[in-house]
């Protein structure tokens, strides 16, 4: 085996290690950091000792720390993530369930992003030191200052209270919220998938304001490293040449400028996961999107450990798969990295 | 959303290797070195005009004719005018009383958080670079992971964990931010560590602490200034967002976050004073730190001033 497909195990198996030392972090965090789980789930209400020695053992808070170690990291690998005091449900299973929609959010996130961040990173780039410049500098830092839950709050106000345009809240409306059959749990997919153009409608209604309220915080970032790396791909020597040959400007800009500029682009792409997974707690918050986001906030208000837990675990994870294919991408759009 | 200014971070990791000089200059001269760094007095300007008004505002609370928390006899949900400049929300408190000091936890927060994660994460990155070996690979895995997951899904976590309050707050953001220094400071420690005068340094005899603290240190203060104001820039969201959540200070002290949430109830009936005003304090503030990170920036890597692009 050669070539990318040993990169890719390579890294993959990188990622164990990795992954490991997140999951121990968690486990670190929420047990030995002061604080008393038990109490702490209790809310700090008053109860007997007693009380709270039952639910010691019940959690298995009363055994040894290297014990209770041993215990979440072998529940971890074979997937049993405990049950949630909240719902008596199993947390994976529910995490599960929860997910599809936070991917489909973040994927239609991400969309809006590079729309928005690429053509501006890119037109402020061509357009150095002139005013779309620093039009477009400012969007990008004014975006990185705004509060998303507000933002978030302003759209909701303007184009569904105000001016009706579109549904305020949640991923499906009307009837529809309770005839709708999911497959994948990708709402707008499945909707193709059943060939239904109403849902389909209606779906993607639903997911304008969500959408563009996570890609716009993303924007500034995105934008900014676009600009950023596409203005020192345009001053290197072999733009100069290519210039000199006679190429048209475009075709410069575009084939030997943008090709180049990619790699930092591609970089920041796996940081802004970690950004668009935090933004996705307020963003499902604001629009009651029933996402693993909002459901780690629900967990967190009902104290509710095991699948405060779980979902932390989750969303390691899923970062961690994340940044694997874009550490794989990157060995794509870049042949100079070797493998 | 650390991530952000991480970006930045790494970015500048490679980007602010600038003198150090043009970093003193702003300390020592002051004003001379503001001279045509526009940016960065706007952004001074601004984070200073904001100290100064919560620090004002909490010490005279009814600075402005109104008690943010005991006045309650106003119209209830009015929208702005002249008597209640940004209205009044539904306990009857005048809005912009509750403005004036509602940055107080944000500012706290922020400046003490990031002093925590400023000295542990450099005192980490200097030892880890320097000791290297086994402890620096064990340590930048830490980082690492720390640094991967969402900062402020871990802030939220940490808060719930240690209770809410000030002080819970400010060890969250003090812990998220962690990793950030201790990248840049490391990334520093490395280059610095192979120059020449370092070499020169240890010809003569000395010893590690010292070599850490007079010649390596003053060599990354440059890029952890720049760090650390996109960091303050990111904190004061953070603990908004967390004040949003309900995981802030308890009410009714005055909070931005808090009041956004509590106006979020009354938008539907068209309230938008209650929501837009706080909003626009925060945008500003954080705004204004993250325009001296920007001159600072400018500052420590003038390479791009003054060139003209062709095309």
């Amino acid at each position: 085996m050669s070539g990318l497909p040993r990169y890719a195990l390579q890294r993959l198996l990188l990622t164990i290690p990795m992954l490991f030392i997140l999951v121990t972090v968690v486990f670190l965090l929420l047990r030995v950091m002061p604080g008393d789980p038990v109490s702490a789930m209790l809310g700090g209400k008053n109860v007997s000792d007693e009380v709270l020695a039952t639910y010691r053992v019940k959690f298995g808070f009363d055994r040894p720390l290297l014990q209770q170690y041993g215990e979440y990291i072998s529940g971890i690998v074979r997937g049993d993530f405990g049950r949630s005091i909240r719902t008596n449900q199993l947390v994976l299973q529910e995490l599960a369930r929860k997910f599809p929609a936070t991917l489909e959010l973040a994927i239609f996130g991400i969309l809006v992003s590079l729309g928005l961040g690429f053509t501006t990173g890119l037109i402020a780039a061509v357009r150095a030191d002139r005013p779309v410049d620093h039009a477009i500098r400012v969007f990008h830092i004014a975006s990185f200052a705004m509060p998303l839950f507000w933002l978030g709050l302003m759209l909701q106000v303007f184009f569904a209270v105000k001016l009706g345009w579109l549904p305020v809240a949640s991923r499906l409306g009307g009837r529809l919220a309770f005839t709708f059959k999911p497959i994948t749990g990708l709402y707008a997919l499945d909707a193709v998938l059943r060939w239904d153009g109403k849902a389909l409608v209606d779906v993607l209604q639903h997911l304008v304001l969500p959408a563009f309220t996570l890609g716009i915080a993303l924007t500034g970032l995105q934008g900014r490293i676009t600009r950023a790396s596409m203005l020192e791909v345009l001053d290197q020597d072999y733009i100069t040449t290519a210039r000199s040959k006679g190429l048209h400007e475009r075709v410069v800009q575009l084939r030997h400028g943008l090709r180049n500029a990619l790699i930092p682009i591609i970089t920041v792409f796996g940081l802004q996961f970690a950004v668009l997974m935090g933004g996705a707690v307020l963003t499902e918050t604001v629009f009651s999107w029933p996402g693993i986001a909002s459901y780690l906030v629900l967990a967190i208000g009902a104290r509710d450990y095991p699948s405060i837990q779980g979902s932390v675990v989750f969303i390691a994870l899923f970062i961690s798969v994340i940044n694997l294919i874009v550490d794989l991408l990157y060995s794509v759009v870049d042949p100079r990295v070797r493998y | 959303m650390r991530r952000e200014s991480g970006a930045w971070a790494a970015a500048d990791e490679r980007a602010h290797r600038g003198p150090l000089h043009a970093v003193l200059g702003v300390l020592s001269r002051g004003r001379r070195a503001l001279r045509g760094q526009h940016i960065l007095t706007i952004g001074i300007a601004v984070v200073v005009a904001f100290v100064l008004m919560t620090a004002l505002a909490t010490r005279f609370p009814s600075i402005n004719g109104y008690h943010p928390t005991l006045y309650r006899t106003a119209p209830r949900l009015q929208g702005p005018s002249a008597s209640h400049w940004m209205g009044t929300d539904q306990l009857q408190r005048d809005v912009f009383s509750r403005i004036l000091s509602g940055g107080r936890a944000s500012l706290i927060v922020a400046f003490s958080g990031l002093t925590i994660s400023l000295v542990i994460g450099s005192v980490l990155g200097w030892i880890s670079g320097f000791a290297g070996g086994w402890l620096d690979r064990i340590l930048s895995l830490v980082m690492d992971a720390i640094y991967s997951f969402p900062s402020m899904i871990l802030a939220i976590v940490l808060v719930a964990m240690f209770g809410s309050g000030l002080s819970p707050m400010i060890w969250a953001v003090g812990f998220v931010y962690v990793p950030t220094y201790f990248r840049v400071t490391r990334a520093e420690v490395l280059q610095v560590r192979e120059t020449t005068y370092v070499e020169a340094v240890r010809a003569v005899g000395a010893g590690r602490v010292r070599i850490v603290l007079r010649h390596v240190a003053p060599n990354t203060i440059s890029a952890i200034m720049a760090v650390s104001s996109f960091n303050l820039a990111d904190a004061i969201l953070t603990v908004a967002s967390l004040s949003f959540l309900g995981l802030g200070l308890p009410p009714p002290t005055p909070d931005w976050g808090y009041d956004i949430q509590n106006g979020q109830k009354y938008l539907q009936s068209g309230s938008w004073w209650l929501i837009t005003f706080p909003g626009l304090m925060i945008i500003t503030l954080s705004l204004g730190f993250g325009l001296i990170g920007e001159g600072i920036s400018d500052l420590v890597n003038p390479r791009r001033k003054g060139k003209k692009h062709k095309v």
